[in-house]
């Protein structure tokens, strides 16, 4: 499970320098062409009118002489420039008009079908049709070729702006008594100029090849003045005859073109990998220090971890660890939770052992057992074990239900699959299973998408879902968290009842240890990838012997507190999981942590009374936890 | 310090009514907590008073009317998550800066240090930018910046719920502390009933868009009279009481959709209505009413047939 090593992409190369040297390029030539070439472009000379390629003359000469390589040179700044401004103007007026149509209550309807009916015309139609209303001339194409872009500036910049818009940021600030056009330049311009800019960009190209066009068709710059287009036009009729008159003018065009549309695409690449660029040092994963195994051998057990450790390599190489050393075990019918922040590495146990860990993630272990099945080495057996055996119910409900599947589909699927079961049974049994967790009209529902059903409903199918396969296991991923406090009771009410019916084992995730300590019998705290504590429910909540299961059981709100002191407060953050310190990981935030807290990691040690705890100073007596004022860093 | 008062506040979404006819007061420099499950209202409500959401119904500060934008710069919101309550883009510094009026420059940066320093953020911080802060940190960013606008009113919508328990506390503190030293008038909005009760002086119970209970904090959590406010209190988790398995105050049923206009929007659920005693009928016909005669009431008919002492201490 390592991941794939991923060479250079096929044409890096291509959109990687070559673009910027050949705009470096165009623009030397935008400069410094005409005082260059200027005077060869200009020079006519009958005596050479008409010539086709020869050395004197690389692309030949037009009807009054006049060496078609310089004037193709020379009329890089008037292509340029004028696209350039095309673009300008266009992308001033659509920004504008995106901007209004996002965030005018009133304008934004009329001026979104105004955008909507504009975009669906071929921009060079809409270039056409406007260089006809603006009239011929530079100025007039530059304007139709600007107008014609402004819809589709308008339609990104509306899309881009709407989702700025609702961000929380540009609501405070409105709060604050800022007005529209504070936030415009303040939050949302810069917000948005990243895409605004690529496109841009692009139209840089577009608009080289619009105007040329224009020009081409007698619309655009006008004699004696002339760019690519104009040229172009000029030696269309002697293109069989001297080829070089058409040839050059197209090159310009076609190379300009896709410079800018393969810079733009350059751009993108560069912000998207600033984006994800690594926000930490490189870490290299050291072993971590063996823990002592769990009490017995874990013979019998359901679930058996030892040493489990689950790593993530990006692709440039770097490895996190968010999971660092965990390892306990789970009997039969036992109730275990695990409790730790967010990012403890709580889920990522889970999955490890429900073999959800995907590339480019990686589990090592000492051991990693499901009943009776090795899950170090799966094969289609184990596959089986598990899809019979282990239930899961997720944090979000809808997450485990695929939109387009009837909920009844879900629920007789395990039972077909890994029972073997009729469909009329499955469905008789998942009908059964549906009224099991007191969800009314089961028939209706058998029928209906996730859609149809409110959070707590998709919460209670994903349960019946875990009932129909007979589990010995379920595990809990935060299945309350996004739940109203009356609808997480009935979901834990469930939860016990159905457990009791089964007697299947329980692992129960949750950052709450209140919602934990009234389901399990047992509760496992971790912290930045390690268990730090583990012990009898009724243990850890009386006497904690880690000082972060202190810390959190004693900042844990509960009603009735006194209102005269200040709660029990710890600051700081969890390391985490590219973070490579060589003592405890909570050092940092501890009442308690010396110089060796710092120097050595803390092994997960069996205290006196059967618990486990990983802290060179635990509290040993009861009463002995973290003062409000000890405990505020 | 001062005074808010709300009357018969209505918010429309389109065809969706999300506040009912809302009316609270607040007395200067006290706490209302607003609990209620998800999609009653609260965070509604807040984005009302704030200029947000358009609205009917009166709000006034001290008795003048809210609605200029130099008015509603006196009530200040604080939003639950700082990820994106805070731009990216800009520094500490600026995100706070944005609060002031009138300053600029060197008087600027003076005056944000000495909000930083009130949120007790470490003055180092003012060069960082958002997302190289902890949760923490950033919360106290986005209440530095309510500050600056020297608001008397501060409203602070689920501010701890995408903290860590504790970090939680640390910021729940704060605020405790600054209501004290500035004498903040405050609405807390929150899930966590123990929070809730910790944090405020008075508390309004929503449902469906409506507050259906209102009074003193101790005497709504000590003595609650609405069957909600009951099944509320008895789904408080808390450490080692094994209560949430326990029979009491169970809902009715598991829906979750209002009962259809006409009588008690609870009446689906309610563990004491028609649900489980059909004779209630009055409960489907009749939309009940709170009587604004006690300082603690709450809108349901049978509301005083519950006087003995439930929630989690009973
Ligand atoms: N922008 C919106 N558009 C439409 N409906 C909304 C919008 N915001 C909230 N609602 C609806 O208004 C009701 C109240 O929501 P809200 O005030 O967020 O409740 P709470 O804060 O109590 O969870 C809900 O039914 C919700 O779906
Ligand atoms: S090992 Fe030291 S720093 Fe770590 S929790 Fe124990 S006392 Fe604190
Ligand atoms: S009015 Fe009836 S249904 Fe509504 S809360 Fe009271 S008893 Fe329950
Ligand atoms: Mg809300």
């Amino acid at each position: 499970m390592t991941a794939a090593f991923r060479g250079p992409r096929p044409g890096r190369l291509l959109s990687g320098g070559v673009p910027l040297l050949l705009i470096l390029l165009f623009v030397f030539l935008s400069v410094a062409g005409p005082s260059i070439w200027g005077e060869a472009a200009s020079a006519s000379n009958v005596a050479e009118a008409n010539q086709s390629i020869s050395a004197a003359h690389w692309m030949g000469t037009d009807d009054l002489g006049r060496d078609i390589l310089a004037r193709t040179l020379v009329a890089t700044r008037n292509s340029l420039v004028l696209a350039v401004v095309a673009t300008i103007v266009g992308g001033c007026v659509g920004i504008g008009l995106g901007l209004l149509s996002a965030m005018s209550r009133r304008l934004g309807r009329a001026l979104g079908a105004l955008i909507n009916v504009l975009i669906a015309f071929p921009a060079l139609l809409l270039a056409i049709f406007f260089a006809v209303l603006f009239g011929i001339g530079s100025v007039g194409s530059v304007l139709a070729v600007g107008a014609s872009f402004a819809p589709g500036f308008a339609r990104i910049t509306q899309t881009l702006t709407a989702s700025v818009v609702s961000k929380e940021y540009v609501e405070a600030s409105r709060v604050l008594g800022r007005g529209p056009i504070y936030r415009t330049f303040r939050h949302i311009l810069p917000n948005i100029a990243e895409p605004v800019v690529l496109y841009s960009t692009i139209h840089i190209g577009t608009a080289v090849l619009a105007l040329s066009g224009l020009s081409f068709l007698g619309l655009g710059v006008q004699p004696p003045v002339y760019d690519w287009g104009r040229l172009l036009n000029d030696g269309l009729t002697r293109i069989y005859v001297t080829p070089g008159v058409a040839i050059a003018p197209s090159i310009a065009i076609v190379l300009a073109g896709l410079t800018f549309n393969l810079a733009g695409e350059r751009l993108s690449d560069l912000i998207a990998g600033r984006r994800s660029a690594p926000s930490a040092r490189r870490s290299q994963p050291r072993p971590a220090e063996p823990a002592p195994d769990p009490a017995g051998d874990g013979g019998g057990a359901l679930v058996d971890v030892r040493h489990l450790r689950v790593t993530y390599a990006s692709a440039d190489g770097r490895v996190t660890t968010p999971v660092r050393d965990v390892s306990f075990t789970l009997a039969p019918k036992e109730r275990v939770g695990i409790v730790g922040e967010s990012g403890s590495g709580k889920s990522l146990t889970a999955a490890a052992i429900a073999q959800l860990i995907e590339e480019p993630g990686h589990v090592e272990a000492e051991r990693l057992r499901f009943m009776d099945a090795d899950l170090l080495t799966p094969d289609d057996s184990t596959r089986h074990v598990l899809g019979r055996n282990m239930a899961m119910v997720f944090q979000d409900p809808g997450e485990a239900l695929n939109p387009a599947i009837k909920i009844g589909t879900h629920l007789i699927e395990p039972a077909v699959i890994h029972l073997r079961e009729s469909k009329p049974d499955a469905k008789r049994k998942a009908l059964d299973a549906l009224r099991a967790v007191a969800i009314t009209d089961p028939a209706r529902r058998f029928e209906q998408h996730r859609h149809e059903l409110s959070g707590g409903m998709k919460q209670r199918v994903g349960i019946a879902i875990g009932l129909m396969g007979e589990a010995r296991l379920l595990i809990a991923d935060e299945p309350t968290t996004a739940l109203d406090v009356t609808v997480q009771r009935q979901i834990l009410r469930l939860v016990d009842r159905l457990g009791a019916r089964t007697e299947a084992g329980l692992l129960f995730i949750s950052h709450d240890i209140a919602v934990v300590s009234e389901l399990c019998d047992r509760i496992i705290v971790m912290y930045a990838g390690f268990i730090v504590e583990e012990a009898a429910t009724a243990d850890l909540l009386e006497s904690p012997a880690h000082p972060y299961t202190s810390v959190l059981l004693a900042a844990s709100p509960r009603m009735g507190l006194d209102k005269s002191r200040p709660l029990v407060a710890i600051d700081g953050r969890m390391p985490g999981p590219d973070a490579d310190l060589p003592g405890c990981y909570f050092a940092a935030r501890c009442p308690r942590a010396d110089a060796t807290c710092l120097s050595d990691r803390p092994p997960l040690r069996e205290l006196a009374d059967g618990r486990r705890a990983a802290c060179w100073h635990p509290l040993t007596e009861p009463g002995d936890v973290p003062t409000s004022e000890g405990a505020t860093i | 310090m001062a005074a808010l008062s709300v009357g018969d506040l209505m918010v429309r979404y389109g065809s969706v009514t999300a506040v009912r006819g809302v009316s609270f007061d607040v007395a200067a420099g006290s706490v209302l907590g607003l609990v209620g499950e998800s999609g009653s209202g609260k965070s509604t409500v807040a984005r009302a008073l704030v200029g947000l959401t358009p609205a009917t119904g009166s709000m006034r500060i001290d008795g003048a009317d809210l609605s200029s934008r130099q008015a509603r710069r006196r009530v200040q919101l604080v939003f639950q998550d700082s990820r994106s309550s805070l731009d990216p883009r800009y520094t500490v510094e600026q995100c706070v800066a944005e609060g002031l009026t009138g300053v600029r420059g060197r008087a600027a940066s003076a005056r944000v240090a000495e909000l930083l320093d009130l949120v007790s953020l470490d003055p180092a911080v003012a060069g960082s930018r958002p997302g190289d802060l902890s949760g923490g940190q950033r919360q106290r960013v986005a209440i530095a910046r309510a500050l600056a606008a020297r608001p008397d009113v501060v409203i602070a919508d689920e501010v701890t719920a995408s903290l860590d328990v504790s970090v939680q506390a640390v910021v729940l503190n704060l605020l405790r502390r600054l209501r004290a030293e500035l004498g903040l008038t405050m609405i807390f909005i929150s899930h966590n009933l123990a929070v809730v009760e910790y944090m405020c002086d008075d508390l309004a119970v929503m449902f469906d868009g409506r507050i259906v209970e209102y009074g003193a904090v101790g005497e709504v959590i000590g003595r609650p009279e609405h069957p909600y406010t009951r099944s509320l209190l008895a789904a408080v988790p808390e450490i080692g009481q094994r209560r949430l398995l326990s029979e009491s105050d169970v809902e009715a049923s598991a829906v979750t959709d209002p009962a259809s206009a006409g009588g008690c929007a609870y009446r689906l659920r309610c563990p004491i209505g028609p649900a489980a005693n059909p004779e209630r009928e009055i409960c489907v016909t009749t939309e009940p009413a709170a009587t604004a005669a006690h300082a603690h009431h709450a809108a349901c008919h049978f509301a005083r047939e519950l006087d003995h002492p439930v929630g989690p201490r009973g």
